[in-house]
């Protein structure tokens, strides 16, 4: 017992949340700290692995940058909670609750009739020289006058044992979810302890959440059950796990901006089933993202038209658009005197001392403290960096001083209070107790009864060295927080429910559409890349193999060149159209678009370039990008091993663009290809054998199936090669001869070479090759069996969801299986083929637009002639 | 004196592919002041929006929201507005007054109901940071004790004569360090950068976006849709209140200024903004014709005879 407390420190200068002044560990950490001093060091290992299992099951992360490649941090929690007392708690809750009150009414006033300011209670420049002041949110209504629905406060504890308010959170804050998951895994480590010490339990506040937003959604006199949704920035977001896991454990439907839309003034989520009203809006996206059409332009993660929504209070959003002004620290200042104003009270928990230079007195006050304090920007459009006046050299100060005299509303100045410390142990001494800094964090949320108080909070610790700044992004940890209570605690669960709650972006027919847009896309770009990678790799190929594999400007460029060309990859990047859509640029029979390299050391270049050029718009790089992209917003329903391919194949091609940047080299470039080629079957096969077939996986296969229909296309349209008489004798008809060429080429593209081969046992010849590459229907890269399979894909969706798709489709297939057919394809009179695959590329393309319409963008379809 | 214009504002856009959906914020109703009074006003929209919502922003201008919802390839608003100008004729009473330091000094320590209106506009906003280049370059102009409007006018004038008028050197997005920098812009640019000016030494001034009525070249025709819409500043002083003066021009604005709306800058007046499903790349055209229809007299400025500068 002894040894387990030797390493922990008296603390100095600062409170200690463990041990009173001299030395006792303080009454309600008795219980806690006598247990675990008691527990043998196995059985510490054992709960401290639990912790980590269940850290890493859960998938609990925290994006410390906003990074595609995932440099996810797991989450890092401290076995040890921190616990707070009955009475302590009482006083912590009262004065949280205060202040979410206070702050909704300071809101409510400054988007409404801005008494404060016409009184002079709050100085002009705090909301007009403040970016979180948005003039568009000026008088939209909010039920009940309630503008803080969800609200944060950052505490900590002073010396003196008294707690200070550190920071606001107003807009969409973070972390109730992280606190919920850290009691989940924490309880059930110390089981007995967290009975016996009649812990709060958390489940009344987000009982509260939903029915709150429940109670003032706007549902009118219709009686539909309200359709709550929570909005995330995306994975790229540090707390995306959090919205995540919120979002499950409410029930609500997790969705980013594109799932969302505004028609006649209402919200509408974009679903398979069609649009389906929205009622209510959680919001943990940022205010000046939310409406491109209002806001800042240039948000494509917004949705244009939700401001005049919630303006028509046809949507709640919570929290109101605007709240980020309050987090400006800038006010803490005007709080005491605004609660005696608004409330008749005096403000329970003060703020740190605060002084903003815009007030001529308070600006001269914090110059001659400088040195004690910190200085920070008033208003987030500054972004300046926290700097400690301790640590300014003699002419930084001076240059400091003059910045602020210059501007003096753009600064705050701030005493930076000694954080408390807490007990913590380390992964690598669980015998011995360290000492952190602490900040606590404790939320509220607005209900009809007044603010209600998580008993409870996301507890943060410094990194070691570090005691002035707990920040998640430099490397803290965090604690579970647990509130006691003398009287017996509520043991409401929300669990059962939740778990079990229907998760509209993940089941059934109710899924986002902007979930199966991405498995669309995901489909088609896998079946791109393989495409290019198949044709690059047989184009190096040829082009080694064959000294005068090269055609000038004039000549008849070889067969595959001029299809390397449709698929943009002898583009030189400048060259390139952008493919903004995804769809192709250039249907198939169009003539290149770019000037024939001119050599063969020009022509090798532009190889290389078709595959390591990412800036391209076309080239296999550009596409494995895109695939990349789509796949990587599809985390959530991608599994691990579909993540690990893709990222071994990004990373290869990575390697291989450095090396093919010091020399171009082809044998090189046909190692990576052969790669290539097997880590997309390997992602084809996963989809194949490892994916549900949920409406989900046939949208997949939908994009798949219609991309190798169109490379088909592509791929035959060039085969054959037209010849002209050069002279047409009057009163004839010009007979255009049609030859096929290429014949080797397609096989090998279609990957068909073995099949031919152990069946025909012969040099390629056009009947049988043609056969097999058209009408063979069994197989699975001909021509046919594209459309049989698109056929029942879209059958699929007709029968789901009504709509005819692949009408047109069906009637070429008609044409296919005719009993002559098999003749016209080899008749080089004939145009009848020609003329199909034209039509198959038209069709196919509208197909896909049809269904980009119908089910992600909901457009009503334009109805043409008959 | 007065005068009646008719003013014909039309925006086209034409899209490369069809349009799926399209929601547009409309900014182009000329506002009712002291100087001037919307006799009549007509909106049209083509095709046919399914949504139309109107409103007056938080500067107390007029805006339309409206939506299509059909796919389209063309967008076609037309805005046809009669304005009665009158003259504001008081130059004379303007430029004496106090000096501009107690102005200053009124406008950031003033708080409660008569600073909230002048308050808006003394800070950064999207397109005007305030940062100390801007207020280096206004220096000269702000001598110690000057009056308001003459220090005022005296930077607007250095604009005029430091500027070059050039609509191929700047767009939409050019920072105005670049335009204080490359001494080249329009419109928009000068009066940005007068605010920027006028706010970094501690002034309050606000961005105003109207039409301008041009004079032909002598012995020309007065060209329909050859006008443009303009741009110039307002500052705000404590006698006077707003008073508005047109930096790309040189000149007090008088009765050939037409207000639409004004706001902290052109973010908040921009005449139509919207977001859109589809169209790839677009083709946009412009028109602005001002007539005056009916006037008392309107004589070609003294100083610009060869024609004045909108846009």
């Amino acid at each position: 017992m002894r040894d387990f407390f030797s390493a922990y420190p008296k603390a100095s200068g600062r409170f200690d949340e463990l041990q009173d002044a001299s030395g006792r560990i303080r009454p309600h950490w008795q219980t806690f700290m006598e247990a675990v001093a008691a527990s043998r060091s196995e059985q510490m290992r054992r709960r401290l692995n639990h912790v980590q299992r269940q850290i890493f099951e859960n998938g609990v992360t925290y994006n410390v940058y906003a990074d595609p490649q995932g440099t996810v941090r797991p989450w890092d929690l401290d076995l040890l909670p921190l616990i707070i007392s009955p009475e302590e708690w009482r006083h912590i809750e009262a004065g949280v609750r205060q202040r979410a009150t206070l702050l909704n009414l300071i809101l409510k006033d400054v988007y409404g009739e801005q008494r404060l300011l016409h009184d002079g209670l709050i100085p002009p420049a705090l909301v007009h020289g403040h970016s979180g002041f948005l003039r568009s949110a000026h008088g939209i209504p909010s039920p009940d006058g309630v503008y803080l629905h969800l609200y944060a406060v950052d505490l900590a504890r002073s010396p003196d044992g008294g707690w200070w308010v550190l920071a606001d959170r107003t807009q969409a804050p973070s972390g109730a979810g992280y606190a919920l998951e850290n009691r989940l895994v924490i309880s059930r480590v110390f089981p007995d302890l967290f009975r016996q010490l009649k812990v709060e339990h958390l489940a009344g506040f987000f009982h509260a959440l939903q029915q709150s937003l429940s109670h003032w959604a706007p549902i009118g006199q219709s009686g539909e059950p309200p359709r709550i949704v929570l909005l995330t920035p995306g994975p790229y977001n540090e707390t995306y796990f959090e919205h995540a896991y919120l979002a499950r454990y409410l029930g609500f439907p997790l969705v980013e901006g594109h799932d969302l839309t505004v028609r006649e003034g209402r919200v509408w989520l974009k679903s398979l089933e069609g649009l389906q009203r929205v009622h209510v809006i959680l919001r943990r996206l940022d205010d000046d993202f939310c409406d491109p059409l209002e806001f800042r332009a240039d948000s494509a993660l917004g949705i244009p038209g939700l401001a005049q929504a919630a303006r028509l209070g046809q949507v709640l959003i919570a929290n109101a658009l605007g709240s980020s002004l309050l987090e400006s620290s800038a006010f803490f200042g005007y709080f005491p005197s605004l609660c005696q104003h608004l409330l008749g009270e005096s403000l329970r928990i003060p703020s740190v001392a605060t002084w903003w230079c815009g007030e001529r007195a308070a600006l001269e006050d914090a110059l001659q403290k400088l040195d004690g304090l910190v200085i920070k920007g008033a208003f987030p459009q500054l972004r300046m960096d926290t700097l400690f006046g301790a640590d300014l050299s003699p002419r930084e100060r001076e240059r400091l001083i003059l910045r602020i005299r210059q501007r003096p509303y753009n600064y705050v100045a701030q005493e930076t209070v000694q954080l408390s410390q807490a007990p913590s142990l380390e992964r690598g001494g669980l015998h011995r107790l360290h000492a952190r800094a602490m900040g606590l964090r404790v939320h509220v949320v607005a209900s009809p009864e007044g603010y209600v108080v998580m008993p409870g909070g996301l507890t943060r610790i410094a990194g070691d060295g570090d005691e002035r700044v707990i920040a998640l992004q430099r490397g803290g940890a965090s604690k579970d927080t647990w509130v006691l209570s003398h009287t017996p605690v509520s043991t409401f669960s929300l669990l059962p429910r939740s778990f079990h709650a229907r998760d509209i972006v993940r089941g059934g027919a109710n899924l986002s559409s902007r979930v199966v847009e991405n498995l669309f896309w995901f489909g088609r770009y896998t079946e791109r890349c393989d495409n290019t990678a198949r044709l690059l790799r047989m184009t190096i190929n040829r082009f080694l193999e064959d000294a005068s594999f090269m055609a000038g400007p004039e000549e008849p460029q070889p067969y595959l060149l001029a299809l390397c060309r449709v698929y943009g990859l002898l583009a030189s990047a400048a060259q390139a159209q952008p493919a903004a859509s995804g769809e192709l640029s250039s249907p198939p029979a169009e003539p290149a678009h770019s000037a024939a390299p001119r050599s063969r050391d020009s022509l090798k270049d532009a190889l290389v370039a078709g595959l390591v050029d990412a800036t391209a718009h076309e080239s296999f790089a550009a596409h494995l990008g895109y695939l990349t992209r789509v796949g990587f917003s599809l985390k959530e329903r991608l599994s691990l091993d579909n993540w690990r391919t893709l990222n071994r194949l990004t990373q290869a091609l990575e390697e291989q663009r450095i090396l093919q940047g010091q020399e171009a080299n082809l044998g090189e470039a046909l190692i990576f290809l052969d790669q290539a080629v097997n880590a997309l079957m390997t992602l084809a096969g996963f989809a194949m054998d490892g994916m549900t077939r949920d409406v989900g996986w046939h949208f997949l296969s939908l994009g798949r199936r219609l991309e190798r229909l169109q490379f088909l296309v592509s791929m035959l349209r060039h085969g054959q090669v037209e010849h002209r008489p050069k002279l047409p004798r009057e009163g004839k008809t010009t007979r255009i001869r049609r030859e096929w060429s290429a014949l080797e080429e397609m096989l090998e593209l279609a990957d068909s070479v073995v099949t031919y081969r152990s069946r025909y046992m012969m040099q390629p010849e056009a009947l049988s090759v043609l056969d097999l590459l058209v009408l063979d229907d069994t197989n699975p890269r001909s021509l046919l069996f594209q459309l049989h399979m698109l056929r029942e894909e879209c059958r699929h969706l007709e029968s789901r969801f009504g709509g005819t798709f692949g009408a047109a489709l069906e009637r070429m297939q008609h044409l296919l299986t005719q009993q002559n057919f098999t003749q016209i394809l080899t008749d080089p009179e004939s145009s009848v083929f020609g003329d199909l695959l034209e039509t198959l590329w038209r069709e196919s393309s509208q197909l896909s637009e049809r269904i980009g319409q119908r089910f992600f963008s909901h457009v009503p379809e334009q109805r043409t002639g008959t | 004196m007065r005068t009646l214009y008719r003013i014909v504002h039309q925006t086209e856009y034409r899209y490369a592919s069809a349009v799926q959906l399209s929601r547009q914020v409309l900014r182009s109703t000329p506002r009712n002041t002291p100087f001037q009074r919307r006799l009549r006003h007509f909106i049209r929209v083509e095709p046919q929006p399914s949504e139309w919502f109107e409103r007056k922003d938080f500067f107390g201008n007029a805006l339309v929201q409206f939506a299509l919802q059909s796919p389209h390839q063309s967008l076609l608003v037309e805005i046809t507005s009669h304005v009665l100008v009158r003259s504001r004729n008081r130059l004379q009473a303007k430029l004496s007054g106090a000096p501009w330091e107690q102005v200053r000094d009124g406008l950031q320590q003033g708080t409660g109901t008569p600073f909230l209106d002048p308050a808006q506009y003394l800070y950064a906003s999207p397109h005007v940071p305030t940062t100390p280049r801007f207020a280096a370059y206004a220096r000269p102009s702000f001598t110690p004790g000057r009056p308001l409007l003459e220090a005022v006018y005296h930077l607007s004038h250095r604009i005029y004569q430091d500027f070059r008028y050039d609509p191929t050197a700047t767009n939409i997005s050019t920072p105005i360090e670049t335009v204080l920098r490359k001494k080249r812009g329009v419109c928009q640019d000068f009066a940005h950068l007068l605010i920027a000016c006028l706010r970094a030494v501690g002034l309050a001034a606000r961005y105003v976006s109207g039409y301008l009525l041009t004079h032909p070249a002598p012995g020309k025709e007065h060209l329909v849709g050859a006008d443009a819409t303009h741009a110039w500043v307002s500052v705000y002083c404590p006698e006077a209140g707003w008073v508005d003066l047109d930096p790309t021009n040189d000149q007090w604005v008088d009765q050939e200024h037409i207000t639409v709306a004004w706001g902290r800058d052109f973010s908040d007046v921009s005449p139509l903004r919207g977001v859109i499903l589809g169209g790839e790349e677009h083709e946009l055209e412009v028109r602005v014709s001002v007539q005056p229809e009916l006037s008392t007299a309107v004589n070609a400025c003294p100083h610009h005879g060869e024609g004045t500068i909108a846009g």
